[in-house]
């Protein structure tokens, strides 16, 4: 029974690679091809849930293909099933379904046909990976699937201006949340000296003695998991990007955030449940986050004017209830409450056109009634404060933006003047001095040995957040990006002697090959072009579809996606680095966090946005 | 506007000229996109307009190219188009046109001051500042999407947000500085430019770049201003208060930004103001362009005069032959998806008569359903009604869709709907997908009267008044509006026994613009009522009276019956069928059955441009998938609208009948004969120009420039207030018409056809210059047919001249049903493959 769960892995990979094989105009078999898949997805899964529950309905595990194994560090793909893969499952599979249904139609002719069922396909095995995960690895996976494709759909209309600033917006927290979830991961190899299955965490007893031998630790990792789910589910103080997110097409908007995107955090804490019950501040927090969200998303969904994004925030209050739930270990109200919530936000945004006529029809036989209603000055002051106070959405979208991305912004451009053509030249002989150290480890001096890394590590950091800084050229900006990533991997290396070479390879392999692809493609984008910079949108997508997309795949080689090695190589980094390392894991969490925005900072700010030359038609900004 | 001497006054006047004018969507009146211009000539507007706003105005150069390969554009026109502009030179400017590489980037005036912040201070003040103005100017404006309402209202939207500023412990603004600005009284749109921008030779061009950053929402101030009354629930709000609530936003976040360190615009900048509305240069380009729309118009114009002139003679030829006994007659609207329709039927029914007429029918008035609290305008958009029909005797309950209860969106009963109500949409999404039916959330344009219910048509007494309107219409009046339509369509004498009036609106599911589908002659509604109005007062006995005192004399045996045809869904509903006569009653089930069977054939021929039926199939099938595309949600198609439309014919139906022209063509029914000094001409090409002209330009130019001057896409918009359509949480409201609708359409100038005699026409269009500029300005083409010598006349630089098409050969059709069936579909939407869904003008061979 075990061996078919690899089977709703498979049937959605399928699905996605053979939609790639159909150009645009063959709308038919492209949509035949998402609707066999889901289908087949939901039909089989029903059969095997029935299959399940008369059996007992026993958690099921399988360990898949092992990537990597060397002395205690192996990573290795694991799948599992319990009743909250089977709700997920199934409300996904069928919402999917549903909404691929919808899309054959709603989409017909739009010159993006072919790009919206690709990415929902994506997606769709994405979500899966991350429900059927049985490790954290595996969810991690799935995880980064969920953002990238998020990426893609939100800046689906990509010759416009804000469906790219909010797809770029909404990557940097999924990015936060998913680098949340790779300490997680980190501090979890620690916590239990191996790549911990879900199925191991079950066993409540053995978990919390383990547990509560080493508090700290435990403790580290569930705000990470936490930190991760509030912010894939919006909670506060995340919650402004949701709202945002709402730019592609409705029925992307409807299944990624109206339904299983957007309740992506309600399943992880379900999953880590186990983990973490024993530990009351934990549950504690997750309640307290889950009532104040509750509290001020639904307070900011009534004073929402636009369907949309009402829809959006009186979710994230539900979810927020649900929070409450998971916590309190109510677990079957958690998981009709996701399942109907999925299922009333998805149909309301589906059907959001359509109450202009149905409101305004409405409101022709019963007229807003107006509040005449006199306050006193004091209440009228705490009413008026507190529906601005929601019209601002609570600032949180200018107070993460203070929080997190200004003080980033802020060293990267400290260090810019830093970084010149001849300081590069001088960074790669740097570099090559590292590896004459790494190799000759044995005659190094203890206390040089020591901080190298550390150098490494440090200035590996700093060279993103300059290429994040960077506003003139996009070769520069990459070049710094691979410089950077070389360093990142040598400081690992230098700071573990059993760190092999074949490692190193292992991570800068796939990176290499997508690096000089990258530059290739920008040096011919140079030529063609003649100038272009970092300081405004160029959109290029529309003179030169193909560099486009080579140089997107070239950019998701660094997104540690399963398309290169090096994706196995960050999970690799980050088991070497030791729990006392706290300059290192830093330095090296705020690299991983950068790079991603560095580096679709860079396709974006070339390839997407409305087209530099004033041709054709051209979007407005504020549209 | 000049630079000198600046002045609030004049600012505001000329950014409303310039912004667009469209009301909420709930009322969509369609209308000419470059209306500002309208005093100039087409091109001289057009290139402009593109030369201060950035608009793409025609098609791009390689689209031409294109259309020109596939044979779209011909030869032969194109060469003619060449010599009359050019008279010397053919080669080397043929060579030009279709070779010539020019820089088509265009450098546009609007927007070049302001950008100097970003230059400069590094500040992007629209991201800054754009949305947080349009949350408070939505929530300010809304209609009924929030939960909570706006909490100040009364005075205007400055004085809510003083109102709100002084009684709150936060404030809208980062800055103190800001926050005075506000509640400083009687801030002034002058005191703060002085601030911000520093020199007053750079205030208008500031403020034009400001308000063309968001031209949706500035627009749709200006409209609301001027237009208070299309709000269900009033607000005061004007563009005056939009600009001092920008420009103090701005100066706060420039000082929050700064840290108060910042200089006016004007001191900073080098380059001198620019006049935004200087003539632009004429270039090489813009010749080019305008000999290919020419070329592009005229290819498809020539093939209709000519087939027209060939239809002529032919019934020239003919025997005049005995006037038939007629089965009934069906007067429609203009309206040119009507048009398929009057040929099916008249296909179907040798002895029948079909006249086309505005869809209001000539009664203008507002109507109240019953229990509504608002009236709604019946008749075209320029008319103020001062009458007043009220349904009444409605026993039917009004439904409801729990679905679309604001309740799902609060705490407590969101949670309560999400776990019961979250089931049964899920079920109710899978109904609509696999089995769509009509529901109370999908625009029905059939539940905009009650069928059962009865109308307040007749007053009696002229003090029956209600808010200053006069409740129905007396005798006299009710008979000089039949006579009006009748006299209008050339309908005096030979009356058959039942004599439909066919009113039409379109129903359609989650479509946000289902206005811009409704009769633009009723303000964008459905003309139900008109047409049961107009039958009842043609019916009257008193009215008959008088119109025959009048020398129209209808027999006593001649009924009126209203009806409605839904143009999405290919149905037709009748109205007051049992006032019948026993003889009529019969007659009329004859009849329902023809309209029935025509509407199949009419649903088989609109359906060869929907990808999802079968042309060829069984016409009982495509007849049930026309109508599940009304009502599906997932289906942004529902119908094509007024896609394609080019042609206006005015005239008898002998004119047209016989031609396919692919429901392209408003057809208004018109006697020369019963009007030889052109009497009734006038009134009857008045509202071409507005109706038909503002039609066929806003689909002109939402197709050659969707981004800007359409509203996009449809897929992405998102519902704000219930006023209009945006693309995302943050983004600017989008007027226009989304690409849904406009991607079958050739943008090609209207061109109407008139058949008078050209000096009646030239006199009738000159009596009035609101009509005349819109002729004299080229923004319809205008033909007068010859009613002897069936000669064409292009009306041109102020005269009528002789036009022989360059066509010879006419294209023949047997049968309709193969040409359908043949016919391409098109592989995309791009202009090259879109044009050839389009059918050239088809001549029915003669058997």
């Amino acid at each position: 029974m075990e061996q078919l769960l690899q089977l709703f892995i498979f049937v959605p990979l399928a699905g996605f690679l053979i939609s790639f094989f159909f150009s645009n105009k063959q709308e038919k078999y492209i949509s035949a091809v998402a609707f066999i898949t889901v289908g087949s997805q939901l039909l089989g899964l029903t059969a095997f849930i029935s299959f399940w529950l008369i059996s007992g309905s026993p958690d099921l595990n399988l360990k898949h293909l092992v990537f990597y194994k060397e002395g205690n560090i192996e990573i290795f793909l694991d799948f599992f099933f319990d009743k909250i893969t089977a709700v997920f499952g199934l409300a996904g599979a069928l919402l999917t379904f549903l909404v691929f249904v919808f899309s054959k139609f709603y989409l017909h002719r739009d010159e993006g046909y072919k790009r919206f069922f690709n990415t929902v396909l994506l997606f769709f095995f994405g979500y899966n990976i991350a429900i059927f995960a049985g490790n954290f690895e595996t969810l991690f996976i799935g995880w980064e699937f969920l953002g990238i494709t998020s990426f893609l759909l939100i800046a689906f209309y990509r010759d416009r201006f804000l469906p790219v600033k909010n797809a770029l917006k909404t990557i940097s927290m999924y990015r936060l949340g998913d680098i949340c979830l790779i300490l997680a991961l980190w501090m979890s190899h620690h916590l239990w000296h191996e790549n911990i299955t879900f199925q191991k965490l079950q066993d409540t007893a053995a978990v919390s003695s383990h547990i509560q031998d080493h508090l700290p630790l435990a403790l580290f990792t569930f705000f990470m998991i936490l930190l991760s789910a509030s912010i894939k589910s919006a909670q506060f103080p995340f919650s402004s990007w949701l709202p945002r997110a709402m730019e592609g097409p409705t029925t992307s908007s409807a299944v990624f955030y109206g339904s299983l995107s957007v309740h992506m955090g309600v399943f992880l804490l379900l999953r880590t449940y186990s983990f973490w019950e024993s530990i009351f501040v934990i549950k504690a927090v997750i309640v307290v986050i889950g009532i104040l969200t509750t509290f001020i998303a639904s307070s900011i969904a009534n004073v929402q004017s636009t369907v949309k994004t009402q829809i959006a925030y009186s979710s994230i209050a539900q979810i927020g209830l649900m929070f409450v739930e998971v916590a309190l270990g109510w677990h079957t109200l958690a998981l009709i409450h996701f399942a109907g919530n999925a299922f009333l936000r998805t149909y309301q945004l589906l059907v959001s056109p359509s109450v202009l006529g149905y409101l305004v029809h409405d409101q022709i036989f019963n007229p807003t009634v107006k509040e005449t209603k006199s306050y006193s000055p004091s209440v009228k002051k705490i009413r008026n404060t507190f529906y601005l106070l929601c019209i601002k959405e609570w600032n949180m979208d200018s107070f993460l933006k203070q929080l997190f991305w200004n003080p980033l912004k802020f060293i990267g451009k400290l260090f810019q003047p830093l970084i010149t053509n001849t300081s590069l030249i001088l960074l790669s002989v740097i570099y090559i001095g590292g590896l004459l150290f790494f190799y000759f480890d044995d005659h190094i001096p203890p206390h040089v040995d020591e901080i190298t890394h550390l150098f490494f590590a440090f200035a590996s950091m700093i060279l993103v957040l300059v290429s994040f800084a960077e506003k003139k050229s996009p070769v520069k900006a990459w070049i710094l990006i691979i410089l950077s990533q070389f360093y990142c991997v040598l400081s690992i290396a230098l700071l573990n002697d059993e760190y092999q070479f074949t490692e190193i390879f292992m991570y800068a392999g796939g990176l290499l090959v997508a690096a000089i692809i990258g530059i290739f493609n920008l040096m011919r984008l140079k030529k063609l072009e003649n100038t272009i910079t970092l300081n405004d949108f160029y959109g290029l997508a529309y003179s030169h579809p193909k560099l486009a997309f080579y140089f997107l795949l070239s950019c998701f080689a660094f997104l540690s996606l399963p398309f290169t090695p090096s994706f196995i190589g960050i999970d690799l980094i980050f088991s070497h680095i030791d729990k006392e390392e706290y300059l290192l894991i830093t330095f090296t969490t705020i690299n991983f966090l950068v790079l991603e925005l560095a580096v679709l900072r860079i396709y974006a700010r070339l390839f997407l946005g409305p087209h530099i030359r004033h041709t054709h038609p051209i979007a407005y900004r504020s549209s | 506007m000049t630079n000198k001497g600046f002045n609030e006054q004049e600012l505001l006047h000329a950014l409303k000229h310039y912004l667009p004018s469209q009301t909420p969507l709930k009322d969509f009146i369609h209308h000419n996109s470059l209306h500002a211009f309208q005093k100039m000539k087409f091109y001289d507007a057009i290139f402009k307009a593109s030369a201060i706003f950035g608009y793409q105005v025609t098609l791009p150069l390689t689209d031409f190219r294109t259309l020109y390969k596939i044979g779209r554009i011909k030869e032969s026109i194109l060469e003619k188009i060449i010599r009359d502009r050019k008279i010397s030179n053919l080669e080397n400017w043929k060579d030009k046109v279709l070779f010539k590489t020019y820089n088509e980037h265009n450098d546009y005036r609007i927007g070049k001051l302001r950008a100097n912040w970003k230059k400069i201070y590094k500040i992007d003040l629209d991201t800054a500042v754009q949305p947080l103005l349009f949350r408070i100017l939505a929530s300010y404006l809304d209609q009924g999407v929030s939960v909570w309402q706006f909490p100040e209202h009364a005075s205007g939207l400055i004085a809510a947000l003083q109102e709100i500023e002084r009684n709150n412990y936060i404030s809208i603004f980062k800055t103190s500085r800001a926050r005075k600005l506000l509640l400083q009284p009687d801030i002034s749109i002058t005191q703060l430019l002085n601030i911000i921008v520093g020199k007053e030779e750079y205030f208008n061009q500031y403020i034009f770049d400001q308000q063309f950053s968001h031209r949706g929402w500035s627009g749709m101030v200006s409209t609301l201003e001027d237009k208070p009354a299309s709000l269900l629930d009033p607000k005061k709000i004007s563009l005056n208060d939009l600009l001092v609530f920008e420009l103090i936003l701005e100066i706060d976040c420039l000082e929050h930004e700064t840290k108060g360190n910042w200089q006016p615009l004007a001191s900073t900048v080098t380059e001198s103001p620019v006049d935004l509305f200087d003539d632009p240069q004429e270039t090489e380009l813009s010749e080019i362009l305008k000999i290919w729309q020419d070329a592009f118009e005229w290819s498809y114009y020539d093939e209709v005069l000519a087939a027209m002139q060939k239809l002529n003679t032919q019934n020239r030829s003919k025997e005049p032959s005995a006037p038939l006994t007629k089965s009934f007659q069906a007067v429609f609207c203009i309206d040119e998806r009507e048009c398929s329709l009057r040929r099916h039927i008249e296909s179907l029914d040798k002895q029948c008569e079909t006249f086309g007429c505005p869809g209001f029918f000539g009664v203008e008035f507002y109507f109240q359903a019953e229990h509504a609290k608002f009236y709604d305008k019946l008749c075209p958009a320029p008319v103020t009604p001062s009458y007043l029909i009220k349904e009444y005797d409605v026993s039917e309950k009004r439904k409801h869709d729990l679905l679309y209860t604001k309740k799902t969106h609060q705490l407590i009963t969101g949670f309560i709907s999400a776990v019961t109500f979250g089931f049964w949409a899920v079920i109710r999404l899978v109904q609509n997908l696999f089995s769509p039916k009509m529901s109370p959330a999908i625009s029905n344009a059939f539940a905009h009267m009650n069928e059962q219910g009865k109308l307040t048509i007749e007053n009696k007494d002229i003090n029956d008044k209600e808010n200053g309107l006069q409740i129905g219409f007396t005798i006299e009046e009710m008979a000089t509006r039949v006579m009006g339509v009748l006299n209008g369509i050339g309908l005096t004498s030979g009356f058959a026994p039942l004599i439909y009036i066919v009113a039409h609106g379109s129903s359609s599911a989650n479509n946000p613009h289902h206005g811009a589908h409704d009769c633009g002659a009723c303000s964008g509604r459905p003309g139900s009522v008109n047409a049961r109005v107009f039958a009842a007062m043609a019916n009257h006995k008193e009215v008959r009276k008088l119109l025959t005192e009048r020398g129209i004399t209808i027999p006593d045996t001649c009924q009126f019956i209203g009806a409605l045809h839904d143009t999405a869904a290919d149905q037709i509903e009748f109205y007051d069928v049992t006032e019948l006569n026993a003889v009529n009653a019969a007659a009329h089930k004859i009849n329902y059955s023809v309209f029935d069977n025509a509407l199949d054939l009419n649903a088989k021929e609109r359906s060869r441009r929907f990808a999802s039926i079968d042309t060829s199939d069984d016409l009982k099938k495509i007849r049930k998938a026309i109508k599940d595309r009304s009502v599906s949600l997932f289906e942004p198609r529902p119908e094509l609208g007024h896609g394609t439309n080019t042609l206006c014919i005015v005239g008898k139906r002998e004119l047209t009948k016989g031609l396919f022209l692919d429901r392209r063509a408003f057809l208004n029914s018109y006697s020369y004969q019963l009007d030889p000094e052109g009497k009734f001409l006038t009134g009857v090409m008045r509202p071409l120009g507005p109706v038909c002209g503002g039609i066929n330009l806003e689909y002109y130019f939402s197709r050659v420039d969707n981004y800007k001057l359409g509203a996009g896409t449809k897929l992405p918009h998102n519902v704000v207030g219930l006023i209009g359509v945006t693309n995302s949480s943050d983004g600017d409201l989008r007027p226009g018409l989304p690409w849904q609708m406009i991607e079958v359409h050739d943008p090609l100038r209207l061109m109407i056809i008139v058949e008078h005699y050209p000096e009646v026409v030239l006199k009738t269009i000159q009596s009035v210059p609101e009509m005349y500029e819109w002729f004299i300005n080229e923004w319809v083409h205008l033909v007068s047919i010859h009613p002897e010598s069936k000669k064409t006349y292009y009306f041109n630089n102020g005269e009528f001249i002789i036009y022989e098409p360059e066509v010879k050969e006419v294209r023949i059709y047997k049968d309709v049903n193969t040409l359908l069936e043949t016919a391409k579909e098109m592989e995309t939407n791009h202009i090259s493959d879109a044009t050839q869904e389009n059918l050239p003008v088809y001549l029915q061979s003669e058997i």
